[in-house]
């Protein structure tokens, strides 16, 4: 994770509708024990990743310190902490589609968007992530765009799939 | 009560008791390392496993609590077979750069992997090198020999700073501040606790022994020495002498054998903080200034309320600590009456604390002190000097700040610094005041409260060691729920005797002996053995308001021996 450019980025709390969302999150669930897992999901659905800015405003307002609220963010893979594209590219690696490449297809995303795995790309348009099995062993290997399942891939038909999205954003 | 056997010896201990308190009852001395007492207790590392009838399986003796008719094995092929293994598989992601490690023969995965024969090469580990944080001018975090046991974890929290914490997961979890920062531009206050916490060499002061060794082999310079009240009650036990030593002659001895250097006693400005301090609260309470009034001696509690608590900043004393009184009498009254410049005076402070490393490079304080070491760099001086620590004579302090009051001397224990401001507040309330002892605030209890009427003032006290117990006096106070004159903060549970730079003993002691009972008693036996034991009494302090300040809190003491603090809010 690049640090600078992430704390670059997170210096306010975005739009103000989204700073009043966070803020109700917490004041609705602060009482709450154990409240902090659902505020950070909240959180993440509000700006899509959890800057630091974030991360401050939920450690102040449950009176945690902020290495807690990041030791739990560091934890779990479902939080990222650098933001993620419009189109959500999320690679399996899970046993049956490792075995079938999926590496390779991770390889391909990687190369055709010039990002690493866990980064955006600068436009804004495509992030890329890996997981552990979408419950699609048949199709190996297997990619997800947003909620779209993409099946049987290989790297060479890559960049016909993200050339179809870069097109519906024209 | 609960009957159990530990191998084969019959206990009976109370229930909830666990294995590990057990053990020892029955002299059995069960491993451990993530475990430290009143600190943490989690069993996470797996050291301390050990056979229980009625457990599936090998069970942590730390966490797990006995039952009756229980049998323990603590000592079979098993339980060896897996303490080595877990050794090796630490050794594996420890830097083992041992010879130069600052924890060299007092390091417990050292120790143990001794004990258990352990190969540190049996696993080969990832390379290291993730670069050291050295963004603190007290402290230094090396990651690589960090064996995420954690308890530099449990201290930080137990101070309510929470400063680091454990990131990420798996192989990669790794203990570091909030976004990877440095320490430096985190809450930590610098109080150390994480320093004495850890059992190996992961965090240690940043030493400025070396800057000391050239200043004294510098012709150029003048170099002095002043030594905090609590270090002669710590400096012993680094000399394997039993902790509670009062070393005070030897200390001075000791440093005289460094070179050529002056060695004078902190008390002395101790004393005179007091006049001061005592002072400042008088005004405060006859001109209704901001009270209640909050001692402002030890640096990481001011750094606490700076980050933590800015709105109580006009609550804190204007007086400088003990440290910073001694740095600025010496650059000014010490080198205007010898004639010395002050730019070739080295001033040395001894002081049982990281945050009062920090303390002296702060702006506000004009560079005064040159450096601070901590009891174990002083130790260390004394190692590589050759001196024969044990077989020293006792030697007094140099004049003219050799003599100080018993109430200088408490100032090293928590509740110590109150009774020395009320022996003196007391006295200048009502003349006939005789009394010098207020058991009322001593002992190591974490909030201690008393409240005193002397010449028809009502004077509400209360002391507090340990930040998470300073917050629960803030948030009192702010809820309105306790309401008090003066409070004294120190930011380590028990105070300076328990400081972040004192001695690093080994758990077996840590975990048998309460070290601030003991360190407090040297200090307070030689309170009760000063025939001055008020600050008002001190001959030092006379000499300074009569030749140098006219009185306290006079314009000239408060542009020498005050100052001021800045908020600066971090979450």
């Amino acid at each position: 994770m690049n640090n600078e450019a992430n704390c670059t980025a997170c210096e306010t709390l975005g739009t103000p509708e989204q700073e009043a969302q966070l803020k109700a999150v917490i004041e609705q669930s602060k009482a709450t024990p154990g409240c902090l897992m659902h505020i950070l999901q909240e959180a993440q659905g509000i700006y899509g990743y959890l800057p630091m800015q974030v991360q401050k405003t939920i450690a102040e307002g449950l009176g945690m310190p902020l290495s807690e609220v990041y030791g739990v963010v560091t934890f779990y893979s479902q939080f990222s902490l650098t933001p993620k594209g419009k189109n959500r590219i999320s690679v399996c690696l899970g046993t049956a589609c490792y075995v079938k490449g999926s590496d390779k297809i991770l390889e391909e995303c990687e190369k055709q968007l010039g990002i690493k795995c866990g980064e955006c790309t600068e436009d804004g348009l495509f992030s890329i992530d890996s997981c552990r099995c979408v419950g699609a062993c048949g199709l190996a290997p297997v990619m997800m765009i947003g909620e779209e399942v993409y099946g049987k891939l290989t790297p060479g038909n890559v960049k016909a799939i993200l050339d179809s999205y870069r097109e519906e954003s024209k | 009560m609960v009957n159990l056997k530990i191998n084969n010896i019959p206990v009976t201990v109370p229930e909830g008791t666990t294995i590990l308190e057990a053990a020892r009852i029955a002299h059995v001395e069960i491993p451990t390392l993530c475990y430290l007492k009143d600190v943490a207790c989690v069993g996470s590392c797996r050291m301390c496993l050990v056979e229980a009838t009625g457990a599936r399986g090998l069970v942590a003796a730390c966490v797990y609590p006995v039952t009756e008719g229980m049998e323990v094995q603590t000592n079979t092929p098993k339980c060896r077979k897996s303490r080595k293994t877990s050794l090796e598989l630490l050794l594996s992601k420890h830097k083992k750069k041992c010879l130069s490690c600052e924890r060299n023969h007092n390091c417990e995965l050292q120790r143990l992997s001794a004990e258990y024969n352990a190969d540190e090469d049996y696993f080969e580990g990832e390379p290291f090198d993730k670069p050291l944080d050295t963004s603190a001018p007290y402290v230094v975090r090396d990651q690589d020999k960090c064996i995420n046991c954690n308890r530099c974890v449990a201290a930080c929290q137990k101070q309510s700073v929470g400063a680091i914490g454990p990131i990420g997961r798996g192989y990669n979890v790794h203990v570091g501040s909030a976004f990877e920062m440095p320490l430096m531009e985190s809450v930590c206050v610098g109080c150390g606790q994480c320093i004495v916490a850890c059992p190996v060499g992961a965090l240690k002061e940043r030493t400025t022994v070396d800057d000391v060794w050239d200043a004294i082999a510098n012709p150029e310079k003048k170099v002095v020495f002043f030594t905090a009240p609590s270090v002669r009650a710590t400096l012993g036990e680094a000399f394997d002498m039993p902790v509670g030593t009062n070393v005070e002659g030897k200390m001075v001895a000791a440093i005289r054998r460094l070179g050529n250097v002056e060695v004078f006693n902190m008390d002395v400005t101790a004393d005179l903080t007091i006049m001061e301090e005592a002072t400042e609260l008088l005004a405060r309470i006859q001109n209704g200034g901001t009270m209640p009034m909050f001692t402002s001696c030890c640096p990481g509690w001011v750094k606490f309320v700076e980050q933590k608590y800015p709105e109580f900043i006009p609550n804190l004393s204007t007086c400088k600590s003990p440290q910073e009184m001694f740095g600025a009498l010496l650059k000014t009254y010490y080198c205007e009456k010898n004639g010395i410049d002050p730019a070739n005076l080295y001033v040395v402070s001894i002081i049982p604390c990281t945050a009062k490393k920090y303390e002296c490079t702060r702006p506000e304080m004009g560079g005064e002190v040159d450096t601070a070491l901590t009891t174990r760099e002083l130790a260390r001086m004394i190692k590589t000097a050759g001196i024969k620590f044990t077989e020293l004579p006792d030697e007094e302090f140099d004049n003219p700040f050799a003599t100080a009051t018993g109430g200088g001397a408490i100032f090293g224990a928590t509740g110590g610094v109150m009774e020395a401001a009320l022996r003196v507040a007391a006295k200048a309330l009502d003349g006939n005041f005789e009394i010098v002892d207020f058991p009322e605030v001593r002992g190591t209890s974490p909030i201690k409260e008393a409240t005193y009427n002397v010449a028809g003032n009502t004077v509400r006290v209360a002391v507090a060691s340990g930040l998470a117990n300073a917050e629960e006096i803030l948030e009192s106070i702010k809820a309105g729920t306790r309401n008090y004159d003066f409070v004294e903060i120190m930011a380590c549970p028990g105070g300076c005797v328990n400081g972040g730079g004192q001695p690093t003993l080994p758990d077996s002691i840590r975990n048998t002996a309460n070290l601030k009972e003991l360190r407090a008693n040297a200090l307070y036996k030689s309170d009760k053995d000063n025939t001055l034991r008020s600050s008002d009494k001190s001959p030092v302090v006379e000499v300074l308001y009569n030749e140098y300040f006219g009185a306290p809190n006079s314009h000239k003491a408060h542009e020498i021996l005050h100052t001021h603090y800045t908020a600066d809010k971090r979450i």
